[in-house]
């Protein structure tokens, strides 16, 4: 059904399953666009996009900026590195002064939590959160979401693994929202130092046996695991973490049956997933960068359109 | 809004005579089916651009006609000024155009506003020889230099009529109507 309104996608925690199905399914759409011949449409003539990443990606960046032109809005980069943010510039004074220069859509990437929220009530321009802290990235697990639908069908009562670093995770946070939404069951995997406290009461279960809870699921999506916790002193080494947590082709044969497995990138190799396994049977890393162009094709489409609702 | 019938333009008997006359007209136009394909616009070109092709194959006694299915929603050219953000559904056109004779297919030819998105639209596919456009009902009132190549039937109506198109595929019976809308209050 059509009809399901976006003023700002600033999360997935407390999006109804009808706007994530409405996303999802006009993602299906961009999917076919992508294959054209000519994979490009005029929806977004006139809109201009602003993609303002206060943190470094490259990937997300690329994904959105690809994203916009295909549906031909004008897009305009700001990246923290090169500009007035290193004069000290706040970074409400420097969406306000984008804003000034009439954008419609902008694209926040940000270090702290919450950054692309506290812009959304500021400013009128639609606000697209591309990863705030760790706490949420809501086209990521809409990609994720988008992948899993073609592989394996509907999302109700799948069974996903999200294994590793969860208590640094924006991909995990939001993977856990939507897919509760979406009726599929979680478990969270990974070292105690890890693990936020706040999990349990997001309906999801918690074990710190990976062998464990390979035998459960159906569908393993490993985090990346950040070097910089090693110095925090989280884990005690790389090589323990991989002992305990890393993804390898001898865990998964000893699990038995056949696992979807997923990554966001950047990937370490040989610590928490081994070569094999990311680039072997079931893999469907890549296939999740190819749709995360359509996921955010579908996002900046419904949110362009019509006419803006005043909050 | 009610709707108050004026007057029956097509019954299902008086449609399929009518959509048989354009299949023969897009025969004779294209010299036989070589190199053609029939595209409906959806919804309802959609069943229409099939029946076409069904009634060509059976009239040539030949193989099939590729048909193919094209949703314009993202080549419209209101969409920044609609209140709702109209529904994206799925293109499928299983077949190369190039240089192909296209028939692009819809059911009401009105503003020419759905026929300029639909050849913006084709054009994403490849360059097909031509691109022809056939329509059940021609009700006029163009907003752009577009026109119809094959016409079932010209219909004369005023503003505040609309003509409503029920195929079996969509709406359970083949019926052609002009209708006098107005609005409640």
């Amino acid at each position: 059904m059509n009809g399901v309104r976006f003023n700002h996608l600033l999360g997935l925690e407390g999006l109804s399953r009808e706007a994530i199905t409405e996303i999802l399914d006009s993602a299906e759409v961009f999917l076919e666009v992508l294959e054209r011949p000519i994979p490009k449409v005029p929806s977004l003539r006139g809109v201009t996009v602003a993609n303002l990443f206060f943190e470094p990606s490259t990937r997300t960046r690329i994904s959105f900026e690809l994203a916009e032109k295909r549906l031909s809005a004008d897009v305009t980069n700001f990246s923290a590195s090169d500009s007035s943010l290193s004069k000290g510039e706040t970074m409400l004074d420097t969406a306000r002064n984008i804003e000034a220069m009439k954008v419609d859509v902008v694209v926040v990437r940000h270090f702290a939590q919450g950054a692309p929220h506290f812009l959304a009530n500021r400013i009128s321009a639609a606000v697209i959160n591309a990863g705030d802290g760790a706490h949420e990235h809501p086209t990521q697990a809409l990609l994720d979401m988008l992948t899993l639908r073609h592989q394996i069908g509907a999302l109700d009562d799948l069974k996903v693994l999200i294994l590793g670093d969860i208590a640094h995770s924006r991909v995990a946070r939001s993977n856990i929202w939507g897919l509760r939404t979406m009726g599929a069951n979680v478990k969270l995997c990974g070292p105690l130092a890890l693990m936020p406290r706040e999990v349990e009461q997001m309906g999801v279960e918690v074990t710190y046996d990976l062998n464990e809870a390979l035998a459960w699921c159906d569908v393993v999506n490993v985090l990346r695991l950040q070097l910089e916790r090693q110095r925090e002193g989280l884990i005690p080494s790389l090589r323990d973490y991989q002992r305990s947590f890393g993804l390898t082709r001898r865990r998964l044969e000893q699990a038995g049956g056949e696992k979807v497995i997923m990554h966001p990138g950047p990937i370490n190799r040989g610590v928490e997933i081994d070569s094999d396994v990311a680039d072997g049977p079931g893999s469907v890393i890549l296939r999740q960068v190819t749709y995360g162009v359509a996921v955010r094709m579908a996002v900046l489409y419904l949110i362009s359109g019509g006419e803006r609702l005043i909050e | 809004m009610t709707e108050k019938v004026r007057q029956q333009i097509f019954d299902a008997v008086g449609m399929e005579r009518t959509l048989a006359r354009l299949a023969h007209e897009i025969l004779e136009a294209n010299a036989g089916l070589a190199g053609l394909a029939l595209i409906g616009i959806r919804t309802r070109g959609a069943p229409l651009a099939e029946r076409l092709a069904a009634l060509i194959s059976g009239i040539e006694q030949a193989e099939e006609v590729p048909v193919g299915i094209l949703d314009i929603t993202l080549h419209r050219d209101d969409y920044l000024m609609a209140r709702k953000t109209p529904q994206v559904r799925a293109t499928e056109i299983p077949f190369g155009i190039n240089d192909r004779n296209v028939v692009l297919v819809d059911d009401v030819l009105f503003t020419g506003r759905t026929a300029r998105a639909a050849l913006d639209a084709i054009l994403a596919y490849g360059r097909p020889a031509t691109i022809q456009l056939a329509v059940l009902i021609d009700r006029g009132h163009r907003e752009m230099p577009i026109q119809g190549d094959f016409v079932g039937k010209k219909v004369v109506t005023l503003p505040g009529e609309e003509v409503l198109v029920c195929l079996k595929e969509v709406d359970g019976r083949d019926e052609v109507i002009l209708v006098e809308t107005s609005d409640d209050n």
